[in-house]
């Protein structure tokens, strides 16, 4: 297992270094002029160059890239000047935010999806299937951001039952101490259980946005993947040995059926976290998503460079535990490895 | 504010009520007082820096500045149109008990007790750091500053501890009105100096994170891109007391998120909904609305007079005759905004400006207009736009480009985006484009100095070049610094006529600003900078 994950972490590290490369190169061609969009309103030519020399864009391009490494390899992402806070520390502040999220939207949908999945493909042709059909697909087709804005619509604007969407705690709370950056875990933690309560309500509406994303592809790839495994000779002699209904379909059937389900779990969490960027520009969540827009549409580059540098990272690690996960659902993967 | 009480209240309601949900707009007795304290504002984007004087300070950084820092002298406020407005003309202390005008120079005599946030004394000694670094850091506050004839720290003396002298390079009117913008912000200098560094010797990176100054409010909390929370600052003495204590600053992307908040009744104030909102909003009655046209602000339609085919006076003449006024007013701008079209044609030009042109839509003109250029078959161009504004300038632009087909003109649209805008501008090689200008003071020779003098500054975005334009506003100028008003009112009237005349750009309509607050909101303030000032507002 160790020489899995030391093989893995090793291949990674060329992308990686890769990624660091093209992110460079991609921010300094990208149109728009730093400089000149931070000198404000009233700049004449000589300001523009002025702040152009403080931010060092003056200098030629591979100078620039070596200040950049260098820095890098100190840990240092540089600072972003739209917000003028330092990247590295507005990154690890806003990355529990935008976790916090997808993981709440993903484990919601998997809570759906699979059992759902599990029965259209049992109870094949029944109302359940047609039912998991339909929701799958209004599920993909219906984009995220109105999916979102019509939630709060309905549920904030009309009934009053969901909170403002106004971020992550309403305005007269004040967030529990930082441990994990999760403020359902940190206010737990804490034993301040009316701040666990309306951080779940504000994470409520956004959680339900992008779990009926999720949902489409998880229900329909455990549904198809279970159909595989029912029709395989292994059920047939199960159900001939008499056992029962529960026994083949979750112990038999479903185990067998996991693998590509993780597998589709992993592209769906990058896929969550890049549907992030909208729903949490419509919930003004503060997470990693807007913060990197924003950066991208002032041509503030450490920004950018910094949430490209920490998704690559986490796609690493993200894929190495899907890797593992194989290796504990199916003995195979952990050989063949 | 007590959080605790505030969350035991909260939570026994959400029990009562059953319902799992604390909803945050319900209010114990208790809470109403603290609520009715508080300001809850929310707007698209935040600050980046809390100090104007910082590297690429945004415009929501200036409100910030605005609120947490005194200047020496600061405006009168006056009543325009319903509306509390500053007063151009009228100036008292802020920071400064007494202001004596001499002929070379201006001294100011400090309040005695007035101090910094931290505690400590504000001096002579502090006004002059401060204003050695508005005219020394470079950038825009620097350029802020020359605008005003402020350009060296040998200007700035200390007189004794409380008393500051301003000596005057140039006799310039704008001078003494320049110390009254958001720029020349008076900062705590021992604070300050004792987080600088040797390689920041400003300490620009202490006061971008930072609030040191001896303003109403301070900044307690600033989470950049999400929040920045103001409280009041107790022992104030620019002026009477605040009501507010405690002013939350949101920052909601989504435009019908920041109406729906409003609807509902859980934001108090937002300035920057699209016009379409503001006008509903109005509508429906059930919050109050403001709009305040810009002061000195007007959108236009430019060319660049430097090259083909607007460098023909003709092909000019034709395209503000083709424009559809009337149409953009309603389609784009729902009404919001004043004209600056279709002046009776017997108007006598004023001393003032913006002031409307005397064209209307008249395509047959144009037409003629177009073929006595020599282009009876039309020509073709395109028209730019800053994607920063899409809102009103992409309906503007289209209505443009139909009008503009009927005489035979074809264009390509093309859209820039915000942060490749000012580049494009700065290259003054756009052949048609909109755009908007509007200067913080309200002076008719500041406002041509910068967009039609020939000395070509960025906002000349046509290349326009005229001697005798120049002549009328280097006239105005000298005449306003020496109070020779007949001359004065020559060199505008000339200068407003030549502009008109040689149209190298064609005024539409002065924006609006637009705030809308609950109806319990009172105190709202137009500034020049059009931002909101916390000191007046009221609650209940």
């Amino acid at each position: 297992m160790l020489k899995l994950i030391g093989s893995r972490l090793a291949t990674a590290v060329p992308s990686l270094i890769g990624v660091v490369i093209v992110t460079f190169m991609l921010t300094r061609v990208l149109p728009g002029d730093t400089a000149a969009y931070f000198a404000g309103p009233a700049a004449t030519a000589e300001s523009i160059a002025e702040i152009r020399t403080k931010l060092g864009l003056d200098k030629p391009l591979p100078v620039q890239f070596v200040d950049y490494v260098s820095a890098l390899a100190k840990g240092d992402l540089g600072s972003s000047l739209s917000t003028g806070q330092p990247v590295a520390a507005e990154i690890s502040a806003r990355l529990p935010a935008s976790a916090e999220l997808t993981l709440a939207g993903l484990i919601l949908a998997l809570a759906i999806a699979v059992p759902f999945g599990i029965m259209a493909a049992v109870k094949q042709g029944s109302w359940v299937d047609h039912a998991c059909r339909l929701i799958t697909t209004a599920g993909v087709s219906l984009p995220v951001f109105f999916t979102g804005l019509l939630l709060v619509y309905v549920f904030y604007f009309k009934l009053g039952w969901a909170p403002a969407p106004l971020g992550r705690l309403d305005v007269f709370f004040s967030a529990p101490e930082t441990v994990t950056g999760f403020y359902l875990i940190d206010s737990l933690i804490a034993r301040d259980f009316e701040t666990f309560r309306a951080a779940l309500a504000q994470l409520a509406v956004p959680a339900i946005t992008l779990a009926i994303f999720a949902l489409a592809p998880i229900a329909r790839m455990t549904r198809a993947s279970m159909l595989s495994v029912l029709s395989s000779e292994f059920v047939r002699t199960a159900r001939a040995a008499g056992l029962t209904d529960t026994t083949v379909i979750i112990t038999y059937a479903f185990r067998n059926a996991m693998l590509p389900v993780v597998t589709t779990l992993g592209m769906v969490f990058s896929f969550l976290l890049g549907a992030n960027v909208l729903v949490e520009k419509v919930f003004a969540w503060p997470g990693i998503g807007s913060y990197a827009v924003e950066a991208l549409i002032t041509s503030d580059y450490a920004p950018v460079q910094g949430f490209v540098l920490a998704m690559a990272i986490l796609y690493v690690i993200l894929n190495l535990l899907i890797d593992i996960a194989y290796g504990v659902i199916d003995p195979r993967a952990r050989s063949e490895a | 504010m007590n959080r605790r009480e505030f969350v035991k209240s909260a939570s026994a309601t959400a029990v009562a009520t059953g319902t799992g949900v604390a909803a945050p707009a319900v209010f114990s007795s208790a809470q109403a007082q603290a609520r009715n304290e508080t300001l809850l504002i929310v707007s698209e984007s935040g600050p980046n820096n809390l100090d104007i004087h910082g590297v690429g300070t945004n415009v929501p950084g200036y409100e910030a500045n605005w609120n947490t820092y005194d200047r020496l002298i600061t405006h009168e406020m006056t009543e325009k149109d319903g509306v509390r407005y500053y007063d151009r003309d009228k100036l008292k202390g802020e920071l400064a008990e007494d202001m004596n005008i001499g002929d070379m120079s201006v001294t100011f005599k400090l309040k005695k007790n007035a101090t910094f946030q931290d505690g400590s004394p504000v001096t002579a000694k502090d006004v002059k750091w401060s204003l050695d670094r508005a005219v020394s850091v470079g950038g825009f506050p620097t350029f802020q500053m020359k605008a005003g004839s402020l350009e060296k720290p040998e200007q700035f003396v200390v007189v004794d501890d409380h008393t500051v002298r301003v000596d005057f390079i140039r006799k310039d009117r704008l001078t003494i009105p320049d110390l009254a913008v958001i720029v020349p912000c008076v900062i705590n200098s021992g604070l300050v100096q004792k987080n600088a560094t040797e390689k920041d010797p400003w300490g620009l990176e202490y006061t971008k994170q930072n609030t040191a100054g001896s303003g109403a409010y301070r900044v307690t909390k600033w989470t950049p891109g999400t929040e920045v929370i103001f409280e009041r600052f107790e022992d104030w003495k620019g002026g009477p007391l605040p009501k507010i204590k405690r002013v939350i600053w949101r920052m909601v992307p989504s435009a019908g998120n920041r109406r729906a908040l409003l609807e509902r009744g859980d934001a108090d104030i937002s300035y920057d909904l699209p016009n379409k909102d503001f006008v509903e909003l109005k509508q429906s009655g059930k919050l109050n609305i403001v709009s305040v046209p810009y002061s000195n602000g007007v959108q236009y339609i430019g060319m660049n007079v430097k090259n083909p085919p607007f460098d023909n006076l003709k092909v000019r003449e034709a395209i503000a005759y083709a424009i559809p006024y009337q149409k953009i007013m309603d389609a784009a701008l729902f009404g919001l905004a004043k004209p600056m079209f279709g002046a009776p044609a017997d108007a006598k030009t004023q001393v003032a400006w913006p002031e409307p042109t005397k064209f209307v839509t008249d395509l047959a003109k144009a037409k003629q207009l177009l073929a006595e250029a020599g282009y009876p078959n039309g020509l073709e161009t395109t028209l730019s736009f800053d994607l920063g504004f899409a809102g009103v300038n992409e309906p503007l632009c289209v209505l443009l480009q139909e009008n503009l087909a009927q005489i035979g003109i074809k264009t390509t649209i093309n859209k820039i985006p915000g942060a490749n805008w000012r580049t494009e501008l700065t290259k003054k090689v756009l052949p048609l484009f909109t755009n908007v200008f509007s200067g913080w003071l309200d002076y008719p020779e500041y406002f041509f100095f910068w967009c039609y003098h020939g000395n070509n500054s960025i906002f000349n975005t046509m290349s326009y070049q005229s001697a005798a334009m120049d002549a009328f506003i280097d006239g105005a100028r000298a005449a306003a610094a020496n109070g020779d008003k007949a001359a004065y009112d020559a060199g505008v009237k000339g200068m407003v006529d030549l502009a008109f005349a040689d149209v190298p750009r064609i005024p539409l309509y002065q924006p609006y600003v637009n705030v809308a607050m609950q109806k319990n909101i009172t105190g709202y303030e137009y500034w020049f900078h059009r931002r909101l000032d916390y000191r007046a507002f009221q609650k209940g």
